[in-house]
C-alpha cells in the first residue's frame, strides 16, 4: 500500500491541522468545478428571473424552458455536489489529519462529474431536452442527457466512497484519537444518505436511459416519480446535512466554541440518518395511486423525528456560540454576545445569515408545506421554488460560501482579494433570496404556478387573470432576485479574483487569526458558569422560541385557509 | 476544551449531562411533533378538505370514451368563448375530466353545494390539475385515473391551469393550458 512522508503532508499553524497535499488539490479542483458552474448555472437563472417578471418577460418559452432546465440542474446539482465532494475530502482528510483513500478515484470522481455535467449541458443546449431537471415520463429528452446525469452520478457515487475510504485510513494509521469530530459525523450522516441518493438516481435513470435509446418500451410515469423523488429529494437532504456540519464548523473556527452536547448533536444527526429521506414523499403527496396512510407516515418522516433534528440544530449550533461568548466574558443581557458578534467577518455572517434563512424562510413554510392536506393548496405553485429558494439558496449555498472564505487561505492559501467586497456579499445575497423567496411564496399562494414561461396565458379563449397582487409579488420578487444575482456574481467575482491574484500565504505563516478556545479563555478568567434563568444559552432558547411562535401561528393560518376552499374528499 | 472539528475531548461524551436550555427545547419540539402528526392525521376524519385515496388503473381509450359518454349525455350548451360543449352533470354522478396538450376538457359546469365524483386522467403526458383562483392543486398521469369528491362552495368562473410542465411548441404549450369549470347556483 501506498507509504506516505511528512513532505506529503503541511501543517496549518493556526488550526494545526495535517493537510494531505494530495487531498488539498482536490479540495481545490472540485471547489473550483462548483464556483465555475455556479457562474453557469446562475446566468441561466437571471434569464429565467427576468422572464418571470411580467413586466419584461425577457425569453422566448423555448429559451425559457431551456435555461430552466439548465439552471435546475447545474445548481440543484452540479454546483452543490461539486462543492460537496470538497466538503467530504476536507472532513475526511484535512480535519482527520490523513492521507486521502485512492486519490486516482478521486480523481476519477472528479472527471466524471465533470464529463456527464458536459454532457447534460450540450444536451439541453442542443433543445430537445428541455424536460425540466424532473425530466418526468412520457417527456422524453436525448439519451445523452440520461446518460450525463449516470455519469455525474457515478462519479459522486465514487467521491462518496473515496470519503469513506479516507475514514478506513484515518482510523487504521491512527490520525486521531477516540470518537470521530462532530462535523465528520456530519460528514458521514451526509455520505450514508448521499449513497441512497445517487443509487436510487441510477434505478430510475438507468432504465430511462435504455427507454430513450428504445430498448425499454415503456416507463411508468407513477413508479418514475416514487424513485425519482428518492433521489431528487433525499439529494437536498444531503445538502442540509452538509450545511449544518459547516455551521458547526464556522461556530468552532470563529469563536473557539464546542458543540454544547455531542450526545444531542450527534443524535440529531442519527434521526436525519434514520428518517430524512421519508421526506421524499413530500412532492407526491398530491398524486393518484398512493395511500394516505403511506403518505401521513412518510411525509411526517415518522411522526417529524427529522424535523425535531434540524429544530435541534437550530438551537445547538447558535446556542454554542452564545455558549463561547459569554465564557469569553460577554456574560450580560440577553443579545449581547451576538450584537458584539464578528458582523463584518463575511465566514460568520454567511454562516449566521444561512441559520436564519434557512429556519425561519426555508424551515417553517417546509415544515407546513409538507403536511398532506396543506399541500394541496401550494402544490406546484410559485410557492416551490420559493421555499427551495429558501433552502437551498439562502440556507445551503449562503452557507456554502462563508465557508469559502475560511478555505481560501487555508486550502488556496492566498489571501481574500477584494476583502471589503467580501464583507459585505453575504447581507446583499442573503436580502436578495429573502425577498425572493417571501414574494414568491406569496405569487404561489395566490396561485401563480411554477416552471410557466408567461402568467398572462395571452391569446388564450378560455384566459384566466392572477390577481394584480401575484403579478406585483412576482415583479418584485424578481426584482430581488437580480439582488440576489448581485451578490452572486460578487462571490464569484472574490473567488476568482482571491485564488488567481491573491497575495499569497507562505507555508509557515498564519492564514487566518488565531481564535482562542472559549473554554480555555473560560478557564483562565474564571468565567465558567455563565447564562440566567438556570440555562446556559437564554438568548438562544428566545430565539427558538420565536422561531416556534412562528411555525405555530404559520401553521394554522394555512389550516384556516385550507377550511374555506371546495370541499375534497 | 474542545471543537466542532476535533474529536471529543471527553471519551465518555454519552453520559455527559444535557444543559437546561436544549433539555427544554427538545421536549417542546417533540410535543409539537407530535401534535403536527395527530392534527395531520385527525384532518382525515373531521376535516373537510383531504385527498382521495381512490384511483385505477386505466388506459386513453377507455377513458376517453368515458369522458364523450358524458358529454354526449350531459351537454347543455355552447361556451360563449370557445363555442365547445358545456358539460353539467347531475349533482352526485361521476364527473370526467381529461387533460391533454395543452387543454383540460371538457368544460364543465357544476352546482354550488353539490357533490360530484370527480374522475381526473391523462391522455398524453403527466399535467397538473391546478384549480384558479381556488388553487387546488393535484397531479394527473397517463394510465392513472384519479377520483375525488368535490364539493365546490362558491359560484363562478374557475380556471384550470396546468401545474405539471407538459411540453410546448411556439407559444402554445404548458403555460397555455387551461380548462373551465362554471359552478352555478
Amino acid at each position: 500500500m501506498a507509504t506516505t512522508t511528512m513532505s506529503d503532508f503541511r501543517v496549518d499553524p493556526v488550526s494545526g491541522l495535517k493537510i494531505h497535499r494530495t487531498a488539498n488539490t482536490l479540495v481545490k479542483w472540485n471547489a473550483f468545478a462548483a464556483v465555475v458552474f455556479l457562474l453557469v448555472g446562475g446566468f441561466f437563472g437571471l434569464g429565467v428571473g427576468l422572464t418571470r417578471m411580467p413586466s419584461v418577460q425577457l425569453l422566448s418559452p423555448e429559451i425559457f424552458y431551456l435555461s430552466l432546465t439548465a439552471h435546475g440542474l447545474l445548481l440543484l446539482a452540479v454546483w452543490i455536489i461539486y462543492f460537496e465532494m470538497a466538503v467530504l475530502y476536507f472532513l475526511g482528510a484535512h480535519v482527520l489529519g490523513s492521507r486521502i483513500a485512492t486519490p486516482r478515484w478521486a480523481w476519477a470522481q472528479f472527471w466524471l462529474m465533470l464529463v456527464g455535467t458536459i454532457l447534460i449541458v450540450v444536451a439541453v443546449l442542443q433543445g430537445n431536452s428541455s424536460v425540466m431537471m424532473t425530466s418526468y415520463p412520457p417527456l422524453q429528452a436525448e439519451p445523452h442527457f440520461y446518460l450525463g446525469l449516470i455519469i455525474f452520478a457515478v462519479g459522486a457515487l465514487i467521491g462518496c466512497f473515496v470519503f469513506l475510504g479516507t475514514l478506513v485510513v484515518a482510523k487504521r494509521e491512527k490520525t486521531y484519537q477516540g470518537s470521530l469530530p462532530l462535523v465528520v459525523f456530519g460528514g458521514v450522516t451526509a455520505t450514508v444518505i448521499a449513497v441512497f441518493t445517487l443509487v436510487s438516481g441510477a434505478m430510475i435513470l438507468i432504465p430511462t436511459f435504455l427507454w430513450s435509446v428504445g430498448l425499454v418500451s415503456h416507463i411508468d410515469p407513477m413508479m418514475y416519480r416514487v424513485i425519482w423523488w428518492a433521489f431528487g429529494h433525499s439529494s437536498q437532504q444531503i445538502n442540509v446535512v452538509a450545511h449544518i456540519s459547516i455551521w458547526y464548523l464556522i461556530a468552532s473556527l470563529v469563536f473557539g466554541a464546542k458543540p454544547m452536547s455531542e450526545k444531542v448533536s450527534r443524535g440529531a444527526f442519527l434521526l436525519y440518518i434514520l428518517f430524512l429521506q421519508l421526506g421524499s414523499v413530500h412532492h407526491l403527496l398530491s398524486d393518484p395511486g398512493l395511500t394516505s396512510a403511506w403518505k401521513v407516515v412518510n411525509t411526517s418522516y415518522m411522526i417529524y423525528l427529522a424535523v425535531l433534528a434540524s429544530m435541534i440544530h437550530g438551537l445547538t449550533v447558535p446556542g454554542s456560540i452564545e455558549v463561547a461568548q459569554r465564557r469569553k466574558g460577554l456574560n450580560t443581557g440577553l443579545f449581547t454576545w451576538l450584537r458584539k458578534a464578528p458582523w463584518g467577518n463575511p465566514v460568520f455572517s454567511g454562516m449566521f445569515l444561512s441559520l436564519v434563512g434557512f429556519g425561519f424562510i426555508g424551515g417553517v413554510t417546509g415544515v407546513v408545506m409538507s403536511v398532506e392536506q396543506i399541500n394541496m393548496v401550494i402544490h406546484n405553485t410559485m410557492y416551490l421554488p420559493g421555499h427551495f429558494h429558501g433552502t437551498l439558496v439562502a440556507g445551503t449555498t449562503m452557507a456554502f460560501m462563508a465557508v469559502t472564505y475560511w478555505l481560501i487561505p487555508v486550502v488556496f492559501q492566498r489571501k481574500i482579494a477584494l476583502a471589503g467586497w467580501a464583507k459585505w456579499q453575504p447581507y446583499i445575497f442573503s436580502l436578495g433570496a429573502w425577498v425572493f423567496s417571501i414574494a414568491l411564496m406569496g405569487a404561489g399562494t395566490l396561485g401563480v404556478q411554477r416552471r410557466h414561461a408567461d402568467i398572462t396565458f395571452a391569446g388564450q379563449p378560455l384566459a384566466y387573470q392572477y390577481p394584480e397582487i401575484a403579478k406585483g409579488l412576482m415583479d418584485l420578487g424578481e426584482i430581488f432576485g437580480v439582488v440576489m444575482s448581485v451578490g452572486a456574481i460578487m462571490y464569484i467575482v472574490i473567488v476568482l479574483a482571491s485564488i488567481f491574484t491573491g497575495e499569497r500565504i507562505k507555508e509557515d505563516s498564519a492564514p487566518w487569526p488565531k481564535v482562542e478556545d472559549a473554554d480555555v479563555v473560560a478557564e483562565r478568567t474564571g468565567n465558567k458558569h455563565v447564562g440566567m434563568w438556570g440555562m446556559e444559552a437564554p438568548g438562544t432558547f428566545i430565539l427558538a422560541m420565536i422561531l416556534f411562535a412562528t411555525i405555530v401561528l404559520y401553521y394554522f393560518v394555512n389550516f384556516k385557509y385550507l377550511s374555506t376552499i371546495w370541499g375534497l374528499s | 476544551m474542545g471543537t466542532a472539528y476535533t474529536p471529543p475531548t471527553n471519551p465518555d461524551w454519552w453520559r455527559e449531562p444535557i444543559e437546561r436550555t436544549e433539555i427544554w427545547w427538545i421536549v417542546l419540539a417533540f410535543a409539537w411533533c407530535i401534535f403536527m402528526f395527530v392534527w395531520m392525521v385527525g384532518w382525515h376524519f373531521v376535516g373537510p378538505q383531504n385527498m382521495s385515496n381512490e384511483a385505477y388503473r386505466t388506459t386513453v381509450e377507455a377513458y376517453s370514451a368515458k369522458v364523450d359518454a358524458m358529454t354526449e349525455k350531459y351537454t347543455i350548451r355552447e361556451d360563449e368563448a370557445t363555442g365547445e360543449p358545456v358539460v353539467a352533470p347531475p349533482p352526485g354522478s361521476d364527473v370526467y375530466l381529461a387533460a391533454m396538450q395543452w387543454q383540460y376538457r371538457p368544460i364543465l359546469e357544476l352546482k354550488k353545494g353539490e357533490k360530484y365524483r370527480l374522475h381526473i386522467s391523462s391522455y398524453d403526458v403527466g399535467h397538473g390539475f391546478s384549480l384558479q383562483p381556488e388553487n387546488i392543486n393535484f397531479q394527473v398521469y397517463p394510465g392513472y385515473e384519479q377520483v375525488t369528491s368535490v364539493t365546490p362552495n362558491k359560484t363562478g368562473i374557475f380556471a384550470i391551469a396546468c401545474g405539471e410542465y407538459c411540453g410546448g411548441v411556439g407559444g402554445i404549450g404548458h403555460h397555455s393550458m387551461l380548462g373551465r369549470i362554471y359552478v352555478k347556483e
